[in-house]
């Protein structure tokens, strides 16, 4: 026991905790944009898992990391589009069309991996490239801090920095007000003479960008290379990040960063003597127990508001008469 | 004099009908683009893919006994669906309840016909209480169910893989599996020359419970209205609460008595060492029936058919059976589709409206 914690506290622990945060910390952002404007993004899963394929053999097939990027993006794109046209244009229901394309996108990747380089549990018969980790100058020499912030992957940075644009996106632009209207009530914002399908298409779009991002991170940095269900649950988690932050940049990441730690609270046990099944466990039993927990919250804190509305009610009533 | 209401079911039933199989033209006509594309046997895939099944008895048994599986797996996401929950612990369930037969069968001696009852009926259980929490969660603090039942899938899977692995572990036998499921449980082989076994008749009876639930009863009856609409169902004086906990314990317990009757029909051993993805084939199942529980078993054997064809097809040539994920992602999608052929619609009902008018 004593040994978990001189794990946990150690500079180590921290900076894995970054690491594994990042997929998960996309994807839940991506949900933010697309739910913020009533559109569920439930594919994520299906997305990441296109977008760490695609990113891993673009970038195999042709050695440049910039390539197989802009691959991971596309791959990711094909996904957000399908998940655009069914359910913005062909009215699919969007939770339905999500499921659709993340059963899709489990089979489909392991279709296109063997059709492209004939194995179907892996890529690593080619050599793909990865985000390279930047050291940080000043930072890097700051005590305890230093090792656990400098030296991470590229797009770990890049994580935590689209926190921020999208919190300027949505709520700084002309873009995320629309979106922001057409999430919260889109009649009056077609009223006012926005498009609900073009603003939904958009958040839609950039959503399965940002996600693909995450999946970019998981083949060319997380790991080097594609392996099956490499994304094993993390576009779901995301889910419940994204819904316990109240679907607000900085609270949902807040969210991600706890389901990382649980999430590398599991790879350190995994070195420990602890049955595989209990640890593979956690991340997931986090998951429920925040959602849980939040939810629980949210409406106990409805509930007081109500009281309070209704004493207020009273007190109005009574003076008036 | 005909009922103007009776008209227009009918032709939305028809609509219905045509729009499923324009649907399945397009997956057809995709599945032929995509294995021109990647095949260089393009035709032996194609003749594998929808021939292979029916090609010898063996493999038609095959179809048959996926169909039972997927039959169980249709009906659970159907009912849950039904009540307008997106719960997939049809997953979870389907392993668990496996799982909890197979240790039934194994730790408690009874004998032969009590034996598999009672592991159907304790893996029933454990399907019911695992699709129930996430209804649970929903019901009381709003908690979605589509995250949580997904995640619960991964914790129900990992807890009872565990005793799986450990105690019930037979060390002997080669591979990570347990001990040989007792004769006195299994359920017995019914046609010579293939698998299919006594499962048969239970996913047959459970069908036409299923439906008789559905239709005939007052708890399917609101179950119906919950689903189209919760407002109007509260209104007209149903506790959706509870309709939303029976429906998610119903839908779990059909699944959980599939993955039983899976483990005791068709395996030796239990040896499921990932989730075996049956409970989201119902998903597809049941969207293909449209949620409607007669229709479930036919969905469930196109389903069953192309995935054998499949299976052949990537045995006999270089086209893997993944492929037929992406045909059902976009089968799914088009059926689910309120406004693809929705012009047809409009013309189908116009014609109507004038030979009638």
């Amino acid at each position: 026991m004593a040994d978990i914690f001189h794990y946990i506290f150690a500079v180590d622990f921290a900076y894995s905790a970054l690491r594994v945060t990042t997929p998960i910390l996309f994807a839940a952002i991506a949900s933010v944009v697309a739910e913020r404007s009533g559109a569920s993004n439930i594919a994520l899963e299906g997305i990441m898992l296109f977008a760490a394929l695609f990113g891993a053999i673009g970038s195999g097939l042709t050695g440049s990391l910039l390539w197989g990027f802009l691959a991971a993006l596309g791959g990711g794109l094909v996904i957000a589009l399908l998940l655009a046209y069914f359910g913005l244009f062909l009215k699919t229901d969007i939770i339905l069309a999500g499921i659709a394309l993340n059963t899709l996108a489990t089979g489909g990747t392991v279709f296109l991996m063997f059709a492209i380089i004939g194995d179907k549990g892996s890529t690593t018969s080619l050599i793909s490239r990865s985000f390279p980790r930047i050291d940080i100058p000043l930072i890097r020499s700051i005590p305890v801090l230093g090792p656990i912030i400098s030296g991470q992957n590229t797009l770990t940075y890049l994580a935590f920095i689209t926190v921020f644009l999208v919190w300027a996106l949505l709520f700084k632009t002309r873009l995320g007000l629309r979106m922001r209207a057409v999430g919260e009530n889109a009649e009056a914002a077609a009223s006012v003479g926005i498009s609900i399908k073009r603003t939904k298409f958009t958040a839609l779009i950039i959503s399965g960008l940002l996600a693909a991002t995450g999946g970019a991170f998981l083949s060319m940095g997380y790991m080097s290379g594609f392996t099956r269900n490499m994304v094993s649950g993390r576009g779901f988690i995301a889910l419940a990040a994204a819904a316990m932050g109240q679907l607000s940049p900085l609270p949902t990441l807040l969210a991600s960063l706890v389901f990382g730690f649980f999430d590398a609270l599991s790879n350190i046990l995994a070195a420990m003597r602890i049955p595989d099944e209990f640890v593979k466990i956690i991340p997931y039993l986090a998951t429920v127990a925040g959602l849980v927990i939040f939810s629980a919250l949210q409406v106990w804190r409805l509930k007081g508001k109500r009281a309070e509305a209704l004493k207020a009610q009273g007190k109005e009533e009574k003076s008036g008469a | 004099m005909k009922d103007p209401g009776q008209n227009k079911i009918s032709l939305e039933n028809r609509f219905e009908a045509l729009r499923f199989f324009c649907a399945i033209g397009i997956a057809i006509l995709l599945s032929f683009v995509i294995i021109i594309l990647v095949s260089r046997e393009p035709f032996t895939a194609l003749r594998n893919l929808f021939l292979g099944p029916l090609s010898s008895m063996r493999r038609f048994g095959n179809v048959v006994e996926l169909a039972i599986t997927l039959t169980f797996s249709g009906l659970a996401v159907a009912v849950m669906f039904s009540a307008n929950q997106f719960n997939m612990g049809a997953e979870g369930s389907f392993y668990a309840a496996g799982a909890v037969a197979a240790m039934t069968a194994l730790g408690l001696p009874l004998p032969p016909v009590i034996h598999p009852l009672f592991a159907i009926l304790l893996g029933g259980l454990t399907g019911a209480v695992i699709c129930a929490i996430p209804a649970l969660l929903k019901a009381k603090w709003g908690a979605s169910e589509l995250v949580s039942s997904l995640m619960l899938n991964y914790v129900f899977f990992y807890f009872t893989r565990y005793f799986c692995n450990t105690v019930f572990k037979d060390p002997d036998s080669g591979y990570v599996s347990t001990y040989l499921l007792p004769l006195t449980a299994k359920l017995p082989r019914i046609i010579g020359g293939t698998r299919i076994h006594l499962g048969l008749f239970i996913v047959i009876a459970v069908t036409l419970l299923t439906v008789i639930f559905i239709k005939r009863t007052r708890w399917g009856y609101a179950l119906i209205q919950t689903g189209r609409s919760p407002g109007f169902a509260g209104y007209s004086g149903i506790n959706t609460s509870w309709v939303l906990i029976y429906s998610q314990l119903l839908g779990g317990f059909i699944a959980g008595v599939g993955g039983s009757v899976e483990v005791l029909g068709m395996y030796d051993r239990f040896q499921w060492q990932n989730l075996p993805g049956y409970g989201f084939d119902g998903v597809i199942v049941a969207i293909l029936a449209r949620n409607r529980p007669a229709w479930v078993p036919v969905a469930a054997f196109l389903l069953s058919y192309i995935r054998i064809g499949a299976d052949r097809m990537s045995t006999a040539t270089d086209v893997t059976s993944e492929m037929i994920a992406i045909i059902q992602g976009i089968i799914i999608m088009l059926v689910a589709a309120q406004a693809f052929m929705s012009r047809q619609r409009q013309k189908m009902l116009i014609k109507e409206i004038r030979s009638h008018g």
